[in-house]
């Protein structure tokens, strides 16, 4: 039978009315899922009492799979099939992968699209499937705790996830057969547990150090609207090198030979349960048994802190790029939030507490804190909290825009921008005739296409033969409060239409994305003088283009053979110049060929209006006046 | 007339109101509606009316009703189980006649 939970005063639902809706922390790593019960957020534990689910999930022959603990186990001895670490390929398409080199250990296979595709004993799986059999199995723990079928979930990804990460990580939902209500920013999500949403307005730091990885996002809360102004952060450092550090040195002490993997691992194992136990104490015993032979060292705080040190400092570099990207100070931060197992550890707290002179939040459980703050936002997106004003907000991590005539980004919604939004330009065709105009998606600050990420492309097609710019063309761009685009095209005149919905091709990774931000920050001025240079070029290609067509259609007719030859010859000096990069030169010799043409345009302007007033009488005219 | 709960409840019912921040006590009642004519309520206290009736819980938890829901309620034990996963409360209540299957609405 349903068991009741307390409802706020005179909140009460109906029976059979209250919606159950989860948070849902799908990490590198671990996973999670936590509600709100009671009107407390808390995660929920596997029938174990574990709260984490080990992000792993192994295939078998049989075609049965294992997700968790289980499968982890298997990780070493049967590595092919057991896939860890799928985070890291959602959204991304097979080049990119060659760029994560021994990080994806697995046998891929790529099929059209452009997808990669892990070949195990179970068959193909895509990054996406992987994800959603570790989805099903958090919502299958939450429905038996809660007792009931859940109305939907809010899952969080990673700040600086692009739209096809973003997508592949929805798809995965659906695949799971799980409700959506939003895609929450992680970093926002720590926020939000704390309740700073709820706070004064202003620059929030969010220190995520992992097992693997670590994360550090500077978000602005403005108006109720959590703005990232930057991710910054080292996908290769966690807990994981802390524990190796500290491994390392007790085999140097005790001379322990660590070649073998198994010896390694259970070093490993040990030196993280020191490192547990050294968050509380001031010193850890570590007794080894190898090869039959007993040992036991003793580590002090004081050494750990010594041998960890540099890596804490690393990630205190980190942080301090971080702030420089987001153009703030170390003191304009308001609130710190911890997130990541290895935050409990004492000299990471204090090197923190030290770098942004404030007291970090630590008060909530690191691993849940994520998860916790989804399931609060989870809670009031089913509607189980009628009266609370919180709604809230993303925004747009990199500008999305339109490739425009010679190579150009045109930025339609600004990066930093709240979500969900939609914004349309009206554009034009470029030549007589154009029946079809492709349209390009791109992603970036940077104003050539071939500087920004290629997100899709499609063709409007049937617009009717006009004349160079009279058609209108209205491009809506449209992102929903996931963060994911919808463009739409209608020529307005015609009414034809057509639209394209971002599907995940290829994505983006962290790094590639602080990448992108820093490469438009330096290369503003250069980025400016390119594009004038460029919209100089299509002004030229414009005139040449109009005035060779025109030249075939009347210019034998209208012109002496030697204006004829002149004026071609202007157009082969202009045609030259564009091909050059000397944006005054080609300016002149816009202005240049523009005025050796007049005398001929005014000609053709005469021919054809004697050509219309043909057979017709002056009181013809008159009438139709 | 009395309601009464187990430890296990007024320690949980203790435990939300501080997480919580502020509340006078836990109210009891029931309201018209659901699949067998009655539902369950279970609600933070902000503020105990004139003519409700308050009860004293263990571990200085108060519970609070009102005259129509007592009538229905006289003679419940507020309990705090756990099924499997699933943990939370529920009412021992000895005037109901027929639940529906899942128990949150009933009839007496």
């Amino acid at each position: 039978m349903a068991l009741l939970q307390i409802a706020e005063p005179g909140q009460s639902e109906a029976p059979h009315q209250h919606k159950l809706a989860v948070g849902i922390d799908l990490g590198t790593t671990n996973s999670l899922v936590a509600s709100v019960k009671s009107g407390e957020a808390v995660t929920i534990p596997d029938i174990d009492g574990q709260h984490l689910l080990p992000s792993v999930v192994r295939y078998m022959p049989c075609g049965n799979h294992l997700v968790g603990a289980e499968a982890r186990t298997y990780a070493a001895s049967d590595p092919d099939n057991t896939i860890i670490s799928v985070k890291r390929l959602m959204g991304r398409g097979v080049s990119d992968l060659k760029t994560l080199g021994d990080e994806a250990p697995y046998q891929f296979d790529v099929n059209d699209g452009g997808m990669p595709y892990i070949k195990t004993a179970a068959g193909n799986k895509s990054p996406v499937q992987v994800s959603a059999d570790i989805l099903k199995t958090l919502v299958a723990r939450a429905e038996e705790a809660l007792g009931g079928e859940l109305t939907g979930a809010v899952i969080t990804v990673p700040a600086y996830f692009d739209d096809a990460q973003r997508q592949a990580t929805k798809d995965a939902a659906t695949l799971a057969n799980i409700k959506v209500l939003r895609l929450l920013n992680e970093p926002t999500a720590a926020a939000v547990a704390y309740g700073l949403d709820q706070g004064k307005e202003g620059v929030i730091a969010v220190y995520d150090l992992g097992g693997g990885t670590f994360d550090i996002s500077i978000l602005r809360l403005n108006k109720g609207v959590f703005e990232v102004l930057s991710t910054g952060g080292d996908s290769a450092l966690g807990g994981d090198d802390l524990d190796l550090a500290l491994a390392d040195w007790i085999a140097q002490q005790l001379d322990i030979d660590i070649d073998g993997n198994s010896v390694s691992r259970y070093l490993m194992e040990k030196s993280k349960q020191a490192k547990e136990v050294l968050s509380g104490a001031d010193e850890a015993t570590i007794d080894l048994e190898i090869k039959g032979r007993k040992q036991s060292i003793t580590v002090t705080r004081a050494k750990f802190d010594e041998l960890v040190s540099p890596l804490v400092k690393r990630t205190i570099r980190a942080c301090r790029r971080a702030l420089k990207d987001a153009s703030v100070e170390a003191e304009d931060v308001l609130e710190v939030v911890m997130v990541g197992g290895s935050t409990r550890v004492p000299l990471v707290r204090e090197e923190v507490k030290q770098f942004f002179a404030r007291e970090p939040h630590i008060k909530i459980d690191p691993d849940c804190v994520v998860a916790v703050g989804a399931s609060i936002q989870a809670d009031v997106l089913a509607g189980n909290k009628p009266d609370s004003g919180m709604l809230l907000l993303d925004v747009i991590p990199l500008s999305l825009g339109i490739e425009t005539m010679g190579g150009l980004t045109e930025k339609i919604i600004h990066r930093n921008t709240s979500i969900p939004v939609a914004r349309a330009q009206e554009f034009t065709t470029y030549q007589d005739g154009q029946t079809a105009m492709a349209i390009h998606v791109v992603q970036g600050e940077r104003e050539l296409v071939s500087d920004c990420r290629s997100l899709a492309r499609f063709v409007l097609r049937g617009i009717p033969p006009m004349a160079a710019g009279a058609a209108k063309i209205r491009v809506t761009y449209q992102v929903d409060a996931d963060g994911l685009l919808g463009v739409h095209a209608k020529e307005l005149t015609s009414g034809v239409e057509s639209s394209i919905q971002v599907k995940p091709s290829y994505g983006l990774g962290d790094v590639e994305i602080a990448e992108m931000l820093k490469a438009s920050y330096l290369n503003a001025a250069e980025d400016k003088d390119m594009r004038a240079l460029r919209e100089q070029q299509v002004d030229a290609d414009r005139l040449i283009v109009s005035l060779q067509d025109a030249l075939v259609a009347d210019g034998k007719q209208l012109l002496s053979p030697d204006e004829y030859k002149l004026l071609e010859s202007e157009i082969e000096k202009l045609i030259e110049l564009r091909n050059g990069s000397d944006l005054v030169a080609i300016e002149r010799g816009v202005a240049a060929l523009s005025k050796a043409s007049d005398e001929y345009a005014s000609r053709r302007m005469d021919h054809s209006i004697q050509k219309a007033l043909q057979g017709h009488s002056i009181d013809e005219l008159g009438e139709s006046e | 007339m009395a309601i009464t709960m187990t430890d296990a409840a007024a320690e949980h019912v203790a435990r939300y109101i501080e997480k919580r921040g502020h509340g006078a006590g836990i109210r009891l009642g029931v309201r018209t509606s659901g699949c067998s004519g009655m539902a369950y309520v279970l609600e933070f206290v902000d503020e105990v009316q004139d003519e409700d009736e308050v009860f004293d819980g263990p571990q200085d938890v108060r519970i609070v009703i009102d005259p129509k829901s007592l009538l229905y309620l006289d003679g419940t034990e507020l309990d705090f189980v756990k099924e499997g996963l699933n943990e939370g409360f529920k009412f021992n209540n000895p005037n109901v006649s027929s639940e529906c299957g899942c128990g949150e609405s009933f009839n007496v």
